[in-house]
């Protein structure tokens, strides 16, 4: 398929591939022990299971899967004030596909459909905004989700919304912010990452620019990469290079998606409709600052948080959860004491465990325990 | 024995077509009887009746199963609810090597479905019946309120006769077996979820929904001793996989770059986030065969029409038992495991 297959050409993976073994012999810190390079994204995850690239690169890189899939950070309250949204008459609730079974302190939006909710999937915000169009009598409600990749969307949908009048159409927002969390990583103290492979879709949005802190502060190589198995290995490459010539630097190596300055119009859109939430909590990793958006005034009439009664309780995870530690690397999925046995795809209790982005979800189903690890 | 002659003047269906009366009688006798018309069923009797004989004289064994169909829309490109209500129980029929004789029909109406989408469902039924050779000789109709159906259900149940000493078994798989397909997969989860018409794609995308017994009886006149074969329906090829490594505690591994999969259903997956080894096919079998005889198998596959784009795709091997690996295109490997609740797009 074109477009498609030439970034999965097993030739220029092999050629790649023996570039990455005698450089990372090269390279002093790998000898001590395995350079740990930090994957953020989920989709780089996903991809790195799919392909089973971690089996191809040497036992001296050990991967880190970040905290980039946001269905797997998303606290349990927040789904709670989902379920009570949807709770309520004459909602229709509307979801993208992967956060139907992230569980709640209660249930999940999957129970509260088969309970009698109207709940609904759809595949972007315009399809909610349509459904509002289709159902006047009804408070439609979309749940928007995930970093700067999905928020244009979200940003141009309330726009649109308010631009035709429709005074029926809610969004329940929890978007967040990449860069404060890769910051909040970078600065906890059990923390060892020698590099980062950067979000692809999000600096699609966002650009170069705001990584710059990571190399200037934190003396950190950072490449955002592209999602295809090539992409990702040539990005580990690009990593390795900088670490061998004692650099840290932000590069790009999605080119063909991601413009250096990041796209303007997407990040307008945003800021006319957004503005930074003092702190968001995220699930694993705690509360951090500016790391989440809110409805900004001039939109309030389409704010959810503002139109329905919400419990915002806080919820702890499970005490016995160790989402967080694997999410900053100091532990391996399997390593959680919950792994496996309370904790599976089928009745997650992290949230690592929910979406296939989730590094627990991909340990598990693609069977690292088996292969490699655990007998 | 000539059908009988009400005729349905209604163009929609009441409480009244399941009420047992007149309405009820006009329905079964002009929509279904008078389209399956056959001698068993013209008889209006409450039950078909077979001679044990005429069986006995096909083979040693009945096979006996029944499934029921759901899907939503109920017409497809390519198919409709019926088309896969007759295919689907004559496929689960004639995996195990049977040749597939009778189904029966119930049918569960929600109160105002269309006559005439009705009429066209039954048709589609006694059209794939007759190229499956098989008769519907009983059925049964009730109808729901509005709201408590999804337009209409279909139950079949079917029974076939498998011919001596044909013992096809999801336990029989052994180190050595080679995993073969019957062509693309996937092309029927792919065409519903883009009949559903939310993700507004223009890819031209068809049910592969066929009849299975023809192929599977010429690949048992060249390897009788077949040793598994299923229907990859819901659940896919991945699931079919996974219960043959069950039941056979062996493991299997499969070639990624060898599974035929459209470029229409790769991309619908691409976008999607979604694996066709986990769709529904309609007209799709997962046969295991002995590995000395899988290329004899394979080339009487391809030279028939349900199998022109038949494929070797794997292999059965010791170790890891009950456990289906993936070899990727790269030489990685990576476990395919049961799906774990529905298939979900993701979100970014």
């Amino acid at each position: 398929m074109k477009f498609v297959d030439e970034f999965r050409d097993p030739d220029m993976a092999k050629a790649i591939l023996e570039r990455i073994h005698t450089l990372v012999d090269e390279i002093p810190q790998a000898q001590e022990r395995p350079l740990q390079i930090m994957e953020v994204c989920g989709g780089h995850t996903h991809s790195i299971f799919r392909y089973g690239l971690e089996e191809l690169l040497p036992d001296k890189i050990e991967l880190v899967h970040g905290p980039g899939c946001p269905v797997c950070v998303l606290p349990m309250g927040r789904v709670d004030d989902c379920v009570a949204i949807a709770e309520q008459p004459n909602v229709i609730f509307t979801t993208f596909g992967d956060a139907m079974r992230v569980p709640g302190s209660k249930k999940s939006l999957q129970q509260a459909k088969a309970e009698g909710c109207d709940v609904r999937m759809v595949y972007s915000p315009m399809d909610a905004l349509a459904l509002a169009r289709k159902h006047p009598d009804k408070k439609v409600v979309f749940f928007g989700l995930g970093f700067e990749t999905t928020m244009p969307s979200t940003a141009l949908t309330v726009k649109q919304a308010e631009k035709e009048g429709i005074k029926n159409f809610y969004l329940f927002c929890n978007h967040i912010t990449i860069i404060p969390t890769i910051k909040a990583i970078l600065d906890s103290p059990d923390m060892y990452i020698d590099g980062f492979l950067g979000p692809g879709h999000v600096s699609m949005v966002i650009g170069q620019a705001p990584y710059e802190f990571i190399s200037a502060q934190y003396n950190r190589p950072l490449i955002i990469s592209g999602f295809e198995p090539l992409d990702v290995l040539q990005s580990l490459l690009m990593v390795l290079e900088q670490l061998k010539a004692g650099e840290a630097k932000i590069e790009n190596q999605y080119k063909r998606i991601v413009p250096d300055g990041g796209n303007m119009q997407a990040l307008r859109a945003v800021s006319d409709v957004f503005e930074l939430r003092e702190f968001f909590e995220w699930r694993g990793l705690g509360s951090i600052d500016h790391s989440g958006v809110r409805i900004r005034d001039g939109y309030a009439q389409f704010d959810a948080e503002r139109a329905f009664a919400l419990p915002n309780l806080k919820i702890a995870d499970p005490k016995s959860c160790q989402c967080g530690e694997v999410l900053k690397g100091v532990i391996k999925p399997w390593q959680c004491k919950v792994f496996g046995k309370q904790c599976t795809p089928e009745t997650p209790m992290g949230a690592l465990m929910v979406s296939t982005e989730g590094a627990c979800s991909a340990y598990y189903s693609y069977g690292k325990i088996d292969t490699k690890n655990i007998a | 024995m000539s059908k009988p002659q009400r005729t349905l003047k209604a163009s929609t269906i009441t409480m009244a077509h399941g009420a047992g009366g007149k309405a009820m009688r006009d329905l079964i006798e002009d929509v279904f009887v008078g389209t399956f018309d056959n001698d068993d069923l013209n008889k209006l009797e409450d039950q078909a009746r077979f001679e044990l004989a005429d069986l006995q004289a096909q083979g040693q064994k009945l096979a006996f199963t029944t499934d029921s169909y759901v899907v939503d829309p109920v017409e497809f490109p390519g198919g409709d609810i019926g088309t896969l209500a007759v295919n689907g129980t004559v496929n689960d029929i004639a995996v195990s090597g049977a040749i597939p004789k009778y189904l029966s029909c119930g049918m569960i109406l929600e109160e105002g479905l269309e006559v005439e989408l009705l009429r066209r469902i039954v048709t589609s039924m006694r059209q794939a019946a007759d190229e499956a050779g098989v008769t519907i000789v009983t059925g049964d109709t009730k109808v729901v309120p509005k709201g408590k159906g999804d337009k209409i259900f279909i139950n079949t149940t079917g029974i076939g006769v498998i011919p001596a000493g044909v013992d096809i078994s999801a336990e029989n798989c052994k180190p050595g077996d080679k995993i073969i397909v019957n062509g693309f997969v996937g092309d029927h989860g792919a065409a519903i979820l883009n009949a559903r018409g939310d993700l507004a794609l223009d890819v031209e995308l068809k049910t592969d929904c066929q009849p299975l017994h023809g192929l599977v009886q010429a690949m048992l006149e060249v390897c009788p001793e077949l040793h598994a074969v299923r229907d990859a329906s819901r659940g896919g090829v991945a699931t079919v996989l996974n219960e043959f490594a069950e039941s056979s505690e062996v493991s299997i591994r499969l070639f990624e770059n060898k599974i035929p999969v459209r470029d229409e259903v790769r991309g619908v997956c691409e976008i999607l986030g979604l694996d066709a080894l986990y769709f529904a096919n309609e007209g799709k079998l997962v046969a295991v065969v002995p590995g000395d005889q899988a290329d004899a198998v394979l080339d009487v596959m391809r030279a028939h029409p349900a199998g022109e784009g038949s494929a070797i795709i794997g292999e059965v091997i010791e170790g890891y038992a009950g456990r289906v690996l993936v070899q990727t295109g790269f030489g990685g490997e990576r476990i395919l495991d049961m799906l774990v609740g529905e298939q979900l797009p993701r979100i970014c």
